[in-house]
């Protein structure tokens, strides 16, 4: 579904985060992109989103060279993505007025598009009806990102690009709320990508973890995790060796 | 702030003016009823038109700055061009008093409604277009890019984004300004005009030595201001509901 071809990224005058860097993934699967701070994962997800343009190389999607946000990719991050001015209900049908504001351009809306008042049902699935006339600064941390979450939904996207979306939250509601996107995820058949610093994190969620290092970043390191998400996974043996793995790797790197 | 707080504060003023009043014992300052029994009698006789016209002044004035001066300061704040070019321009101007301005505007413009709207325009034009500016160029990047991705362009931004984002900071401008804009009022309404509350207030002041009237054209003008401002705040809480919930 993703294709990135030598990819070449550098902000002005900084040395480059991407050289010649090279990644494919497949639908419907679930990766979590880790490293630590500065080693370009943030910027590789915006990359993804459309919002960055690399230097040299390519990314496509679904075949299409990416130039611009493609309305199919939803993008969430860690916060101040809601409208503070707009109730949640408004929050989460604010895609679907974009939408509505542009038509069926096939610019910033796919052609064909029909606005589809799923508001109400996203908002029950996330457990928002409660709070669906509260703005936001009236509710949880949580409950924020359940917020974008449903917003991102409602436009029926195929991928779903998190910016460490449940790294201000705290571990209960954190665990929550990676158990929803892996439910999400299956029923809607969505290609997850994830960015965290959080190397639980990371194996909780990535069947595929790309851990990421002190840039420039050449060769895509990968660790298969196909048991993410099933029950008992978190407790397991292999959770916990991979979570050893991923550590001192990391450790190796920044030492 | 709640409404009878309020009410028992002006109460006491009008209780403060009643005892400064008692003490003075003089025509130059009547007491409040007095000012009052007038002000009903006055109204009949002009007061009202005074009134009218004073409003529609500094109306005028508000909107057209409102209309003018929000765009702008939406452009320059969403614009890094823009607002290098024009900010510095905007700095120097900003701290002009445009009072001074009322001789010369007066010249250009004669003496027509036309200066006396235009002169409240400079003082409101310049508080809503740094304000808008700044509230602009303070939207957190964040919430740019997630309407971004859900496939905003430039005009759905200011529709979504920017527009009502600066709502709150075109009300908090009138409000600062309200009490500047009706002193400029006044003043320009003391030369080549008869008709507004500043000319009232002069004339029976300084003409005919009707005190009482006096003091009743500076109650219009304080209820004119005091309209004003009420108004803003509801308008506040009323469209910018978000600010008020905790």
């Amino acid at each position: 579904m993703i294709a990135i071809n030598s990819l070449t990224f550098a902000y002005p005058h900084a040395s480059p985060l991407f050289e010649n860097f090279s990644l494919s993934i497949s639908r419907g699967e679930t990766w979590a992109i880790l490293g630590p701070s500065g080693c370009g994962k943030t910027t590789l997800l915006y990359l993804l989103a459309g919002l960055r343009q690399p230097i040299k190389g390519e990314i496509k999607i679904d075949g299409e060279l990416l130039a611009r946000p493609r309305p199919r990719s939803g993008l969430i991050l860690q916060d101040y993505g809601l409208l503070p001015w707009s109730s949640v209900h408004e929050n989460v049908g604010l895609g679907i007025q974009v939408r509505k504001f542009y038509g069926a351009d096939g610019k910033h809306t796919p052609e064909n598009y029909l606005p589809k008042e799923n508001v109400n049902h996203w908002l029950q699935r996330l457990g928002l009806g409660e709070v669906e006339d509260k703005f936001p600064s009236q509710i949880s941390g949580g409950q924020r990102q359940r917020t974008a979450i449903a917003r991102t939904l409602a436009l029926e996207p195929d991928l779903l690009l998190m910016d460490e979306p449940f790294s201000s939250l705290d571990a209960i509601t954190r665990e929550d709320l990676q158990n929803l996107t892996h439910s999400l995820c299956s029923e809607q058949n969505l290609t997850l990508v994830i960015v965290t610093h959080a190397i639980e994190e990371a194996v909780a969620l990535g069947k595929k973890i790309l851990l990421l290092s002190d840039a420039p970043n050449q060769n895509a390191k990968v660790f298969e995790n196909p048991s993410a998400g099933q029950s008992g996974h978190r407790t397991s043996q292999e959770y916990r060796e991979l979570c050893n793995v991923l550590w001192k790797d990391m450790q190796r790197e920044t030492a | 702030m709640k409404r009878r707080d309020v009410l028992l504060a002006a109460l006491g003023l009008i209780i403060v003016w009643q005892i400064a009043a008692l003490i003075v014992n003089r025509s130059i300052l009547p007491a409040p009823w007095d000012v009052f029994i007038v002000f009903i009698e006055e109204l009949g006789k002009g007061l009202l038109i005074h009134f009218g016209v004073s409003l529609w002044r500094v109306t005028a004035g508000m909107l057209i700055s409102v209309l003018v001066a929000a765009p702008a300061g939406l452009a320059i704040g969403a614009s890094k061009t823009a607002n290098r070019l024009l900010s510095p321009i905007i700095y120097l101007l900003y701290p002009i008093p445009k009072v001074v301005f009322v001789p010369v505007v007066l010249l250009f413009l004669g003496i027509g409604d036309t200066a006396k709207i235009t002169l409240i325009f400079l003082i409101l034009f310049f508080q809503i277009i740094v304000l808008v500016r700044d509230q602009a160029v303070g939207i957190p990047p964040q919430l740019l890019q997630s309407l971004q991705s859900l496939g905003a362009g430039r005009r759905a931004l200011f529709r979504f984004v920017y527009l009502p984002a600066s709502l709150p900071a075109i009300l908090t401008a009138l409000r600062q300004s309200i009490g500047t804009a009706v002193a400029v009022l006044y003043i320009s309404e003391l030369f080549a005009t008869k008709y507004g509350l500043g000319y009232y207030i002069y004339y029976n002041g300084s003409t005919l030595f009707n005190y009482p009237a006096m003091y009743a054209g500076v109650v219009a003008m304080s209820l004119l201001g005091l309209g004003m401002y009420f108004g803003v705040d509801w308008l506040e809480r009323k469209w910018c509901r978000w600010k008020f919930v905790s």
